[in-house]
């Protein structure tokens, strides 16, 4: 029988490692998972790679990872949010390399990562800073930049629902780059609010297919609280 | 001659939304249209988050921090709004699926360059969001904007001096003392506020307009 449930958090991401690149879910707040990241800061693992829409805000989440020094290179869209001041902090004083990328050439090189394409055309940032020395060619008429997949070690994201297959459904906005992530790294590492037995998530609007999730634990409310604690 | 307040030029690109069309509304100002838009016609918002048909901010008491726009403000989902990932949503505005989107910037050229993310100050902390993947992935690009700065400076120029979002995107400028169609030819004057001359328009932003105003 295939259970993909682990019953703690720290046993869900027991194998990271130093130098992982890693994928974080969420826009802001909204789908980052928390108590995963949490998970990574008692871990220990360090000189990560963060793939991520933002770089952490307020005390928790990416920027607790920052205010740890934990991160030696964030890969994101818009670091500068109300209370990034870990980010800020640690980009100033040189500890973190910063790789903008414009958020759909993120997302798609995430999936292109994901659907094992050698790399994407997009127009998306032609004649820009952010195209500067990379390859571009003329399909039809327009212009575009060659942008590469990214790949990752892990993906954590921040989940509704899940059942021991895998299977996933989200909350609302919270869905953001979860279902792209959890198909381009190599070990996907889901936090859920609700299990449900296989047959409970209705076929039709599962999100997720379980292929692309090697883990799930479950974070309830309560058991955040405590963690927190 | 007086400037059209920030509410007046809100109300006033939400004029030319046309119902049933696929709207992105940047962060900052032009979120405020949404607050013009006919509530008897159904305009389509998207959220660059993964939110079709976007609704207002929500009361109080029902915030939900999982449903929040781009700028990550809480707020409501219409009867007939869908979430979907980010690739999907990146999917319809680089697709050419979302009709209207509408931007701030610090500086437009007049042949429809953007410059909208990065001062380009070496002290900054450069963040581009979704901006660049709207500029030239919708299929109408409007910008709303005062059209000096503080100081007095032309923000609609020859050719932009910030780092550029993208190129030849901007169709038409929504400004705080006239609206001007862009494109290969340069600026058109389409509508100005009262009292505003064209020759004052030329003054104040030293670049070349012709009219295309409609006869009075």
């Amino acid at each position: 029988m295939i259970n993909k449930i682990k019953r703690s958090i720290a046993e869900a991401v027991a194998d990271l490692h130093d130098g992982a690149a890693i994928m974080i879910s969420g826009f802001g707040d909204a789908g980052s998972p928390h108590e995963l990241i949490q998970a990574v800061i008692d871990h220990g693992a360090t000189d990560l790679t963060i793939i991520s829409n933002n770089a952490g805000s307020g005390e928790t989440g990416i920027a607790a990872l920052l205010k740890a020094n934990r991160i030696r290179k964030v890969i994101c869209t818009y670091p500068r949010m109300a209370a990034s001041h870990h980010f800020e902090a640690r980009y100033r004083a040189g500890d973190v390399e910063l790789e903008l990328v414009p958020q759909g050439n993120l997302a798609a090189r995430i999936q292109a990562a994901g659907s094992g394409l050698g790399a994407v055309y997009t127009p998306t940032g032609y004649g820009t800073l952010l195209a500067e020395g990379k390859e571009t060619r003329e399909i039809d008429g327009r212009n575009y930049v060659l942008e590469y997949p990214i790949h990752a070690d892990f993906a954590l994201i921040k989940a509704q629902a899940g059942d021991r297959w895998g299977n996933l459904v989200y909350r609302k906005a919270a869905r953001n780059f979860g279902p792209i992530m959890a198909m381009a790294a190599r070990t996907t590492i889901v936090q859920v609010a609700e299990l449900r037995e296989l047959g409970e998530l209705d076929p039709e609007t599962i999100v997720t297919p379980g292929i692309f999730v090697n883990r799930l634990v479950q974070v309830t409310p309560r058991s955040a609280a405590a963690a927190a604690a | 001659m007086e400037r059209m307040s920030r509410e007046a030029m809100a109300a006033r690109v939400a004029r030319d939304i046309p119902e049933g069309a696929y709207v992105n509304l940047g962060i900052g100002l032009p979120t405020r249209i949404a607050n013009y838009l006919p509530q008897d016609k159904d305009v389509f918002l998207q959220s660059e988050n993964g939110i079709l048909g976007m609704g207002p901010a929500p009361d109080d008491d029902d915030i939900d921090w999982d449903l929040i726009n781009a700028g990550k403000q809480p707020v409501t989902l219409l009867s007939g709004g869908s979430f979907f990932h980010h690739g999907d949503s990146f999917t319809m505005m680089r697709g050419g699926h979302i009709d209207i989107c509408v931007l701030g910037a610090f500086q437009v050229s007049v042949c429809g360059d953007l410059a909208n993310w990065h001062t380009g100050a070496p002290d900054a902390i450069p963040a581009v969001g979704g901006a660049m993947d709207l500029a030239i992935g919708a299929k109408q690009v409007f910008v709303m904007m005062d059209l000096l700065t503080k100081t007095g400076e032309s923000k609609l120029v020859p050719a932009c001096t910030y780092p550029l979002t993208g190129l030849a995107c901007v169709s038409r400028v929504y400004s705080d003392l006239a609206i001007f169609d862009l494109g290969p030819d340069g600026a058109r004057v389409i509508e100005m506020v009262d009292g505003m001359t064209l020759d004052t328009l030329r003054e104040l932003t030293g670049v070349p307009l012709e009219s295309a105003l409609l006869p009075a």
